[in-house]
């Protein structure tokens, strides 16, 4: 007490300056010492530490890097060169590993696709983007883009109804139905029949489109594989099982609508209980047999389906967590200014619920994609299974390490930038402080 | 020096409160006959209050005697069980698109404030015009920023809400409510979960929003402020109205025992 009076001057009350901290309490040396080497028995953990390191780190840039093989015939080839890894083998099959068996002269298309994917979602996501040009581009991506990407990625696909003139009298009297029901509710004045007559209307529009398929020749979805195999798998579940997932849990918490609860609670807690193996084989082999004869719809459609509805009930139960954190005030102011259940949602409660569950969202989306891999039980090739496969090729026997390796690099390089584009979402989104309560 | 002058201004007007009352014009809140339960428990019991247009009504009493309920039942925040409530002759039932059409001609200022945290002050004024009476951006924002320069703080309209004082963010809420244009204020302890130094500043606009004769329920216990403003003061205890009076006569000669016992503790 008495040397600190000594060694700070006085001051008159109220006039005390802010101060700068003292040395002590600065520098990488002092952080060092603190946290490194402050007691006996953390320095010698950090020395035991740095020993591991020293271990295992050069030898393991050796093997990856300074002794590895860049090219190479075969495996025998590949040894003969060198001790390290055999990159030579990845090179040799990468296209295996990007696209399975996907026809080798329409490469240009899914990479077309991403291209697009890649460029609007860029504009979506950077700060800096125009408001406008940033609206233009996610209504791009969730209205226009999916269509897009099924003509490029598959070309024309074969609705039945459009086979038949029945069913082409059908198609064409629901599309001039909705327009004339959206037109009539849009003079009304009344938002939800235009949006459930032009809802219709756009289905016939998107199946005529879908049908046309941008007039390219036609692939077998079954050839798609590798890495394109993969990322069509979770960019679909993650961007169908967010929304759904959130209808999910606003159904689950509609008490006033006990049919539409009671079915939402069925459904999460059905999904959420069976594993997503079950589910995947459910829609390959289950489904089918309750459709009416001659609809088959391909594999990776049903098991993007099962996908769909088993990730769906995860993020309903992530977001009604998100849902319950909100105070009751919050819903009141907003009923308050006038604002009905839909407008309420989407202003008010569901951008601070969603904000609040970003994390859990996110461990969802990387979930999600790393469970892709298990469509390998029911014979897709994704890049998973193209590692496993072409390590059984005869040429590249003993390729074990190089294979998953590369694999599991591929994974993390997106469930890494997933998770630090959360954390930089979060801190963007973050306005200081939370609601009163 | 604004707020000496316009207290000045006030308690001239005050003065005449017993004219101005009969300048009130029609009725535009009927509440016939109305109770209500939590449950079992019997909240309000056969209210029965009238309103007149650009009339001030204060409402006190013990906690616990369904003075918030009874105000957020003008607006359906709460429902009532028997009886009608009539507002602006529109009667509320279930009918969602009336209670819509109620609750943007009724403002609500909250005890714990409730703005948007996600929200800048300025787009909490804006959110409602543009969404509810569908507003273009630029008219609301003009509009919001006139009743942030009402309330005093037009240059925080850029921060968001947990930046600002309890004193700041209630009279944010109040402005926010002001530009949906509401033709009724109601008041559920605007000042209650504020700190001691911040009540004046809440209280201000409050007194500046009644002189500018604006139709005000305020349940409160800032009995300076309900005999600065109100036209009449109701008192409420387990449900019902006991007591009304204009303020004069009811800090003067409360007749109710419960309302003697009520003021002493309240104005020792």
């Amino acid at each position: 007490m008495a040397t600190d009076d000594a060694a700070t001057p006085a001051y008159a009350a109220g006039q005390h300056p802010a101060l700068a901290p003292p040395p002590s309490e600065r520098g990488v040396i002092k952080w060092a010492r603190e946290r490194l080497f402050n007691t006996w028995y953390n320095a010698l953990g950090t020395a035991l530490m740095l020993y591991a390191v020293y271990l295992i780190l050069p030898p393991a840039l050796e093997w990856l890097f300074f002794d590895a093989v860049w090219t190479a015939k075969n495996n025998k080839d590949c040894w003969a060169q060198g001790d390290g890894a055999c990159w030579g083998f990845i090179r040799a099959r990468f296209t295996f590993f990007m696209y399975g068996f996907y026809d080798a002269d329409s490469h240009w298309r899914p990479n077309t696709a991403l291209i697009l994917l890649v460029c609007t979602g860029a504009m979506v996501v950077i700060p800096q983007t125009p408001d406008k040009l940033k609206k233009y581009a996610a209504l791009f991506i969730t209205f226009f883009f999916p269509w897009i990407a099924v003509g490029l990625l598959v070309g024309p696909v074969n609705f039945g109804p459009l086979q038949s003139t029945f069913g082409q009298i059908v198609c064409a009297a629901i599309l001039l139905g909705g327009l004339a029901l959206g037109w009539h509710a849009h003079r009304r004045k009344d938002a939800v029949t235009r949006t459930v007559g032009l809802g219709l209307a756009s289905l016939i529009v998107v199946m005529l489109f879908l049908s046309w398929g941008l007039g390219l020749p036609e692939l077998e979805s079954r050839s798609f594989g590798g890495l394109l195999l993969t990322l069509v798998l979770a960019i679909t579940s993650i961007f169908v099982s967010l929304p759904l997932g959130i209808l999910f849990a606003l159904g689950r918490r509609a008490d006033g609508l006990p049919l539409l609860k009671y079915f939402c609670i069925g459904v999460i807690e059905l999904f959420r209980a069976v594993p997503l193996i079950t589910v995947l084989f459910m829609s390959q082999f289950m489904i089918p047999l309750f459709l009416p004869q001659g609809f088959s719809f391909d594999d990776i459609i049903m098991a993007l389906v099962g996908l769909v509805i088993f990730y769906a009930s995860y993020m309903a139960e992530v977001v009604r967590g998100g849902l319950q954190a909100m105070s009751r005030g919050q819903y009141e102011a907003a009923s308050s200014i006038g604002f009905n259940y839909y407008l309420s949602m989407r202003l008010i409660i569901l951008p601070q619920a969603l904000k609040i569950v970003i994390p859990g969202i996110v461990s969802q989306f990387i979930g999600i994609f790393k469970s892709t891999s298990l469509v390998t039980i029911i014979g897709l090739f994704d890049i998973l299974n193209v590692a496993k496969s072409s390590i059984a090729d005869t040429k590249w026997l003993g390729m074990e390490w190089e294979g998953y390796a590369f694999v599991a690099l591929i994974f993390w390089i997106f469930c890494f930038s997933m998770s630090r584009y959360s954390q930089w979402l979060e801190r963007r989104l973050d306005t200081g402080h939370r609601s009163e309560q | 020096m604004s707020d000496a002058s316009s207290i000045q201004a006030g308690s001239e007007s005050n003065d005449g409160a017993a004219q101005t009352r009969a300048e009130h014009g029609k009725p535009i809140i009927q509440i016939a006959s109305m109770h209500k339960w939590y449950g079992s428990f019997h909240v309000l019991r056969d209210i029965n209050l009238e309103v007149a247009e650009r009339e001030r009504i204060v409402i006190c009493g013990p906690s616990g005697s369904g003075k918030s309920t009874l105000i957020r039942c003008i607006n359906r925040l709460e429902e009532h069980q028997k009886g009608d409530i009539i507002v602006d002759d529109i009667e509320l039932t279930n009918d969602v698109k009336n209670i819509e059409i109620i609750r943007s001609e009724v403002g609500m200022v909250f005890q714990q404030f409730n703005l948007f945290p996600h929200l800048s002050v300025l787009e909490n004024c804006t959110v409602g015009p543009i969404w509810v009476r569908k507003l273009p951006k630029k008219d609301a924002e003009a509009l919001a920023m006139e009743y942030l320069e009402r309330v005093k703080i037009p240059e925080q309209a850029l921060k968001f809400p947990g930046q600002l004082s309890g004193g700041q963010q209630q009279r944010v809420a109040i402005a926010r409510s002001l530009c949906m244009q509401p033709k009724i204020m109601l008041f559920d302890e605007p000042t209650s979960a504020l700190d001691p130094e911040m009540i004046k500043e809440v209280l201000d606009v409050m007194i500046e929003l009644a002189d500018s004769g604006m139709t005000m329920l305020v349940v409160t216990h800032e009995m300076g402020f309900a005999n600065r403003v109100a036209d009449r003061i109701i008192f409420m205890d387990e449900g019902q109205i006991i007591e009304q009076k204009p303020p004069k006569e009811f800090f003067e000669n409360p007749e109710n025992e419960r309302t003697k016992e009520f003021l002493s503790q309240i104005l020792d």
